[in-house]
């Protein structure tokens, strides 16, 4: 596997601009005949699609969703990252390259995170040309806060809708060119498979999920913009539509996948409530500014938290990190909680959970700027609990929010299938082994309005357009194998539906691979993974039949490729023997319960390539150097 | 003059001629009930009033041609936009909630066709005296016998004032509506503009059926 | 708890629907209704039934795909909730409770309660938008906007696009959902030079899609869940009659 990140030679600063400069270009009059597919239209997707059409070129865009607006880049809540410096703070593009990298505790690309850093800006601009209403100052200038523990005020936001409002705005510059006839969008399509022609992408097999007809779709590039696998886990803070699919194809199909392993746990969220329960709800991290985390002294304390006496509960994150108290960063909040509930401290029916308590902060600063600061977070809050936080405290647990690998990608964000690029959440680019907060909007709309369409120009100005259409063999073979594994998921005849086997999947996912893992607890997985894949394909049912509306059967397909993919982050997990970022293995770890990462041995990306069914993949390594900054380690004590 | 036919054509045109020609009969309504309220003043002031309105006579023709035109195409772009709306949900729903909806603007088609019968019962009863053979015998110009004559018959007073209930109803959720269709509003006035509707339509309203219920109850000269 | 549920039925987009009942006992009241019609679901699926069809996605109030006409209120009983914030507790025990998919012309029902919405996206696509490509666009901070303006269009800018405006409308008017959109671009300055034309164009498409016109009733916006409010209605009307009476020659020219 040829894993050359093809990164520009030059100063880190001048990388970027160098490379605009050595990229080929499709002439002007050429772009339109040139055909590139987009799938997904959340933030990364919906900014490509729209810009590559602004260039000239027709794309072809296609969502799972009803509408391009759905993608789940709009439950992002807090903001987005930019290097402005507007509030002359000493933020710079380098300190905020600095920052990412080094949240990433040092596991992700310095070229890469330092374009990234560097586009941020136009990011705002682009936004704001758009109209999205950002926050404001009675001046008229834009707002800026902190956020996730940052040492300058770097995060715009558009209220708690920050996603949202960029999804928007991405979204109307989509159906801009919609209307114009540039892009033909294909909503309510599931990318179900990768056709290879001479080994490079050229184009996809899709099922329309209203009549269940299955279509060929070519062309000379093919985008995935396709999110994350964080419901892996079942349980998550994603949409419950969002799948690995698209990229478990693309891998299957010859792409690497890079760092399965990382993933990030948000460390406040509401509680498991039953086992009816279908998504977990974030609660912002900005919470925590002025919430105290507890849990009681006593196991299995069953009292009242109002009943229980100030010496009896324990201020588990002020004890162990005095100096950054419940500020700690993301990985290791959820970490401590996860021990507090282990040990058999957590609250609630289920014992999975830990109170962020008001009471202090109401006497301190009175219920009103409470109000003022956290008033629509307490709102929502007491819709899903109907339990009042300025009266009895929050009860918050960690769930799974964000998962940093993907699909390996160069640094003109292609992946090792040429004409394959990859952007947004469902590449590993930009944010190592964690991401910072108010950082994966910008990422998905660097890669999406200002990365890729200048170097997918690169790639397509050295192949000849239009050479390969839907009625290459290929195409055929590949829809031949969607429509088998369609059937296959008809003709088991069992009892379980997919969900279950969802669920059960997640369990073992969340126990093994979840906040803190083990070698035991890994190996344990990896051998109920294929048990629990095999009672899959032995007792599922699939009511209905393909050619119509079947929910159940796209929910069979997503739970398949979860069930082989939960395999492979196993795997990266229990190789990875080293603590770092979103990725905590027991073993390695500190005598005072700190990650112990391994530098020597792991400082590389960890790259996987499918060898065929039922063969153990393999795994490759991209070395990262890091030329620009001092490898350190991380301390919050 | 494309852009005319776009505008009527449109739901929102449409919708702004339903405004337009309802406050034109608005404000007509306001001339009439201070007209009728002369009655309370004795029958030399009404009557002396009918007269003198003939002595205005191209006035009172461009006057009441306006007002047909108004009326006219305020009933056609009702009866436009109903079957607009009757189209856009073919389907109606097993049980649809309408508690947060008030009564006066579910039931505008229902007031207006009421008013429509009524009106033309009205004009054909006081504008040319067809429904009571007595009134040959009055004067040209006796509105007041008229008014005494028919409105000492309770049915045809309480058909009045019934009517006017409807006036009423209609009136309350038109004219605030009328503002918002004209794009007429502001955060300062809103609260205003609620209450205008309303407010003017409870005062026509009394205004109108005073008279009747007057008559009726003898409390005239 | 123990439900009756009336759900409608229906196969496909040509296919005639009807109700069906369904009792499910062991509801409970901390589920989201949404988890309750899952539970629903797993158990038409063990017995072999055909599950309830209907839209969903991010289950936290803010995608807008999840729709559904609960007892006659559009999602459902509560004030400003989507029907995934809505949770079974605002239910009793033996209540029956009617499902719909939206009704209207403009959102044919494709299965059971999913509708067809793509109507809300052509209408965008007529103008919902600022024509601006990506690059070539001033440093954010040369455009000010005052916190009032930003925050009005901000309040515009919530809708998420569920439909409920149209639904809960007796005239299936789609006016909420266009007025939220032209009221935030005619209230920022990067909108004002497609102002006019954006207003023409949206109208012309909503009433191609065959929404029903606006009767002022405000339901929409008891129905919203992000309560956004019919003033932005009457700025639409401002801005429609406003270009359509006084417009520049480029409005006039375009089509």
């Amino acid at each position: 596997m040829d894993l050359d990140a093809k990164i520009p030679s030059g100063p880190l600063a001048e990388k970027w601009n160098r490379h605009k400069f050595e990229m080929k270009l499709v002439s002007p009059a050429n772009k339109r005949r040139y055909r590139i597919i987009v799938v997904g239209t959340g933030l990364a997707g919906s900014s490509a699609a729209a810009s590559l059409a602004e260039l000239g070129y027709q794309v072809e865009a296609f969502c799972y969703q009803d509408s391009p607006r759905r993608a789940h880049s709009i439950a992002a809540q807090g903001g987005i990252n930019a290097s402005k410096n507007y509030p002359a703070d000493g933020d710079s593009i380098f300190r905020l390259f600095y920052d990412t990298i080094k949240g990433g505790d040092f596991r992700s690309r310095e070229a890469n995170v330092y374009r990234l850093a560097e586009v941020s800006g136009s990011i705002i601009d682009q936004a704001v040309a758009q109209g999205v209403p950002f926050a404001r100052e009675y001046g008229g200038s834009l707002a800026n806060r902190s956020f996730g523990g940052a040492q300058v005020s770097r995060t715009f936001y558009a209220r708690g809708q920050t996603g949202q409002q960029l999804l928007l705005g991405a979204y109307s510059a989509l159906s801009r060119q919609i209307g114009q006839g540039s892009v033909r969008m294909h909503a309510r399509k599931e990318m179900l498979d990768l056709v290879l022609v001479d080994g490079r992408a050229a184009g996809i097999i899709v099922r329309d999920l209203v009549t269940g007809r299955i279509s060929r779709h070519a062309a000379d590039a093919v985008v995935l913009a396709t999110g994350g696998y964080g419901n892996t886990f079942f349980l998550s803070t994603n949409a419950a539509g969002c799948n690995v699919t698209a990229a478990f194809r693309a891998y299957k199909r010859g792409a690497g996948f890079a760092n399965p392993c990382f993933t990030q746990i948000h460390p406040t969220c509401i509680p498991v409530s039953g086992d009816h329960q279908s998504k977990l709800t974030l609660m912002s991290e900005s919470l925590r500014n002025d919430g105290r985390v507890w849990v009681p002294r006593k196991q299995g304390d069953q009292r009242a938290p109002h009943e229980i006496p100030p010496e009896e509960r324990d201020y588990y994150l002020e004890r162990k990190y005095p100096a950054f108290g419940n500020l700690a960063p993301r990985d290791i909040a959820s970490r401590s909680a996860k021990e507090v509930c282990d040990a058999g401290y957590g609250i609630g029916q289920s014992g999975l959970g830990v109170y962020l308590d008001f009471a202090d902060a109401i006497q301190r600063l009175g219920e009103k700027t409470v109000r003022e600061r956290y008033g629509n977070l307490f709102h929502m809050y007491q819709k899903i609990t109907d339990e009042n936080p300025y009266q009895i405290p929050m009860r918050i647990y960690p769930a799974v929010h964000y998962t940093m690998g993907g699909l390996w990608v160069d640094y003109n964000l292609q992946s090792t299938i040429p004409g394959l690029h990859v952007i947004g959440e469902a590449n590993f680019s930009d944010h190592g082994a964690n991401r910072l907060g108010a950082s994966a909007l910008m990422q998905g709309l660097a890669d999406g309005y200002f990365v890729l369409p200048g170097t997918i120009g690169h790639y397509l100005a050295g192949i000849t357009p239009g050479q390969v259409t839907t009625e290459h063999p290929e195409f055929g073979d590949v829809e031949k194998q969607v429509r088998d594994k369609i059937g296959k998921f008809f003709s088991s005849n069992g009892s379980r539906s997919p969900t279950s086997f969802h669920k059960e999947l997640g369990k073992i996912m969340w126990d093994h691979c979840g906040m803190a893992r083990t070698k035991a607890g890994l190996e344990e997985a990896l051998r109920k993974i294929p048990e629990l894949r095999d009672e899959f394909w032995k007792n599922l049912r699939v009511t209905g039949n393909g050619e119509e509306l079947n929910q159940q059967l796209e929910k069979a397909g997503r739970v398949a490729d979860f069930l082989e993919f939960g395999e492979l982050m196993c795997r990266d997990a229990l190789i990875r023997e080293e603590s770092c970022g979103g990725h905590f293995r027991e073993e390695h770890q500190t005598e005072d319960g700190e990650a112990r990462r391994n530098d020597a041995a792991f400082s590389h990306v960890a790259v996987w390539e499918h060898k065929g069914k039922e063969k153990v993949p393999q795994r490759h390594q991209e070395e990262l150097k890091f030329e620009n900054v001092k490898v350190a380690i991380r301390s919050y004590k | 003059m494309n852009w005319v036919g776009r505008l009527l054509t449109s739901s929102v045109g449409c919708k702004v001629l339903m405004a337009v020609t309802g406050a034109i009969m608005l404000f007509f309504l306001l001339g009439h009930v201070a007209g009728n309220l002369l009655v309370f003043a004795g029958a030399d002031v009404i009557n002396a009033y009918a007269r003198g309105l003939r002595d205005y006579l191209p006035l009172l023709w461009l006057l009441r041609a306006g007002l047909l035109i108004s009326f006219v195409l305020h009933v056609i772009a009702a009866i436009r936009l109903t079957r607009l709306s009757r189209r856009a949900r073919p389907v109606a729903y097993q049980k649809q909630d309408l508690s947060g909806v008030s009564l006066n603007s579910r039931t505008m088609v229902l007031s207006g066709l009421v008013l429509l019968a009524f009106i033309i019962y009205h004009l054909a009863h006081l504008t040319f005296r067809l429904t009571h053979p007595a009134f040959a015998s009055l004067d040209d110009y006796d509105v007041y016998s008229m008014l005494q004559i028919s409105f000492q018959q309770p049915l045809l007073a309480f058909t009045y004032i019934i009517s006017v209930a409807l006036l009423m109803m209609h009136l309350s959720h038109g004219i605030t509506s009328l503002f918002q269709t004209l794009g007429l509003n502001h955060t300062q006035y809103n609260g205003l503009i609620r209450c205008l509707g309303p407010a003017l339509g409870l005062l026509l309203g009394l205004g109108f059926s005073s008279v009747p219920l007057a008559i009726m109850l003898r409390l005239l000269p | 708890m123990k439900l009756r549920l009336k759900i409608w039925r229906q196969k496909s987009q040509d296919s005639d629907g009807a109700f069906e009942n369904y009792e499910l006992d062991g509801v409970s009241s901390g589920m989201s209704f949404l988890e309750m019609l899952d539970f629903l679901n797993e158990r038409l699926v063990s017995e072999g039934r055909e599950p309830v069809a209907f839209d969903h996605d991010c289950r936290e109030g803010i995608c807008g795909a999840c729709s559904l006409m609960i007892n006659g209120a559009a999602h459902g009983p509560q004030q400003e909730v989507t029907t995934c914030q809505l949770h079974m507790r605002a239910f009793r025990d033996g209540d029956e409770i009617c499902i719909e998919p939206w009704r209207s012309a403009a959102f044919p029902v494709l299965k059971d309660l999913i509708t067809d919405r793509s109507a809300l996206d052509r209408v965008m696509q007529a103008g919902g938008f600022v024509s601006v490509s990506t690059g070539g666009v001033p440093d954010a901070n040369t455009i000010p906007v005052s916190k009032n303006l930003a925050d009005l269009a901000m309040d515009a800018a919530a809708c998420i696009g569920c439909g409920a405006c149209v639904a809960a409308c007796k005239n299936s008017s789609a006016m909420l959902f266009v007025s939220a959109k032209v009221s935030q671009l005619s209230l920022l300055p990067q909108g004002q030079p497609e102002r006019g034309r954006r207003a023409l164009r949206m109208v012309g498409q909503m009433d191609k899609e065959g929404f029903g016109h606006c009767t002022n009733t405000s339901a929409c916006e008891a129905a919203c869940p992000k309560h956004i409010s019919v003033s932005h209605i009457a700025r639409l009307n401002r801005e429609y009659l406003k270009a359509s009476l006084c417009g520049g020659e480029e409005e006039l020219l375009s089509d």
